[in-house]
């Protein structure tokens, strides 16, 4: 800034207020999301759906194999994380449109972030504690 | 010509058949459905129909003017230059944000000679005053936020600003507005209740921003990179649609968009 000062001598220090970056951010971040959720979501449904047999040979044992490879532990996490934030952002500017009054906005985004933080830590909690010999011990 | 209206008057109090102008060689009969609504009177809008001959070459603006002058002198709407320069009869026409003084008969006309209903209501978004009137102050207040002029620091030149028809190029397109606002109030963003700038405030933006004598970018930039800049810009495209001087108002969105992501001008 030093040279700039002296380019522009009656420039303001700091122009107008200092605003966050956290709209640009989160419109960055869905897109990206959006593009790695392409990947994400259709390979998991290739995998789950279509490859060998698809859907009728999913069973405890097929889950139990897959997340035994933190390769897929890693995929379906970033998938679960990639979504529910990709959609809870989507979802927070859907309130932000629609929603008439500021009490029902404030409470339909609250609404929406205790949902998310559940769901993150409930399918976060199950990845990595998910236990193959869970079903031999009963 | 007399009214098929919906309100009790009767056409003699405004005017007369006698008044009325003789109908031109060539005129056709059509209906003008107007969204009517008298602050004083009513509670809501209401829509009121108006029979009126038309010219194929004539312009929306003249079957407005017909219905002040021989049918219903109450009828409020802005128009100044009427012809599509002042921005003032910005409208929705048969829906569509356009300029009444732009949109020829012709083009509105039933096929095969069915009756004709054109259907004329206030711009949307922003409060109503009376009939096709709307209150512009939300908007102009929008188009100031972003300092819509020259902001240059350090001594003025002794000659003009000198600027190469290259750098003239980068805003060009930005230069045409009007300030009619069928861009911003076309724009659902712009329809909820929050403060959204709207298009025609980032396109004014846009015309100081990419200019190489303005030394206000930053600034500018800093006021639209805020929650209610550009980036609730939903790319519907409605804006560039409404354009009555086809400025492609989304591409100069993302414009700014791109200037603010990858911090350069």
């Amino acid at each position: 800034m030093a040279e700039l000062a002296l380019d522009k001598p009656r420039a303001p220090r700091r122009p107008a207020a200092r605003r966050s970056n956290f709209e640009l951010y989160s419109w960055l971040f869905m897109r990206l999301s959006g593009m790695a959720l392409v990947v994400l979501v259709l390979g998991h449904l290739f995998i789950m759906n279509i490859l060998d047999g698809g859907v009728h040979r999913i069973n405890w044992g097929f889950v139990a194999g897959r997340w035994a490879s933190p390769f897929w532990q890693f995929w379906d996490l970033s998938m679960l994380w990639l979504a529910q934030l990709h959609g809870g952002n989507g979802l927070r500017t859907v309130i932000d449109d629609y929603a008439r009054k500021d009490s029902t906005r404030f409470w339909l985004k609250m609404l929406l972030y205790v949902s998310m933080v559940l769901i993150l830590a409930l399918g976060t909690f199950v990845i990595f504690t998910f236990d193959p010999q869970m079903d031999m011990r009963d | 010509m007399s009214t098929s209206t919906t309100s009790d008057k009767p056409t003699s109090v405004w005017g007369s058949h006698e008044s009325q102008p003789p109908v031109p060689d060539g005129a056709v009969s059509v209906t003008v459905k107007l969204l009517r609504f008298n602050p004083e009177v009513d509670s809501e809008p209401h829509w009121q129909s108006f029979e009126v001959p038309a010219l194929p070459t004539d312009r929306v603006l003249n079957l407005l003017h017909y219905v002040k002058w021989y049918l219903d002198g109450t009828l409020t709407f802005r128009r100044s230059c009427a012809h599509g320069i002042c921005g003032s009869d910005a409208m929705q026409i048969n829906g569509i944000n356009r300029l009444a003084c732009k949109v020829l008969i012709k083009d509105l006309l039933a096929k095969k000679g069915k009756p004709t209903t054109i259907t004329l209501a206030p711009i949307k978004g922003l409060p109503v005053n009376k009939d096709l009137l709307v209150d512009m102050e939300p908007f102009f207040e929008a188009f100031r936020a972003v300092k819509p002029y020259l902001i240059t620091y350090g001594n003025e030149p002794t000659r003009e600003r000198i600027q190469s028809a290259a750098d003239r190029e980068r805003f060009d397109d930005t230069t045409k507005c009007i300030l009619c606002a069928c861009c911003t109030s076309s724009c659902p963003v712009y329809w909820n209740d929050g403060s959204y700038f709207g298009p025609a405030a980032i396109v004014n933006a846009h015309r100081f921003i990419f200019d190489s004598r303005d030394e206000g970018a930053e600034e500018r930039l800093d006021i639209l990179n805020d929650a209610e800049g550009v980036w609730r810009c939903r790319t519907t495209f409605n804006c560039t649609d409404a354009c009555p001087r086809g400025i492609e108002v989304t591409k100069a969105i993302q414009e700014v968009k791109r200037a603010l992501l990858f911090k350069r001008v």
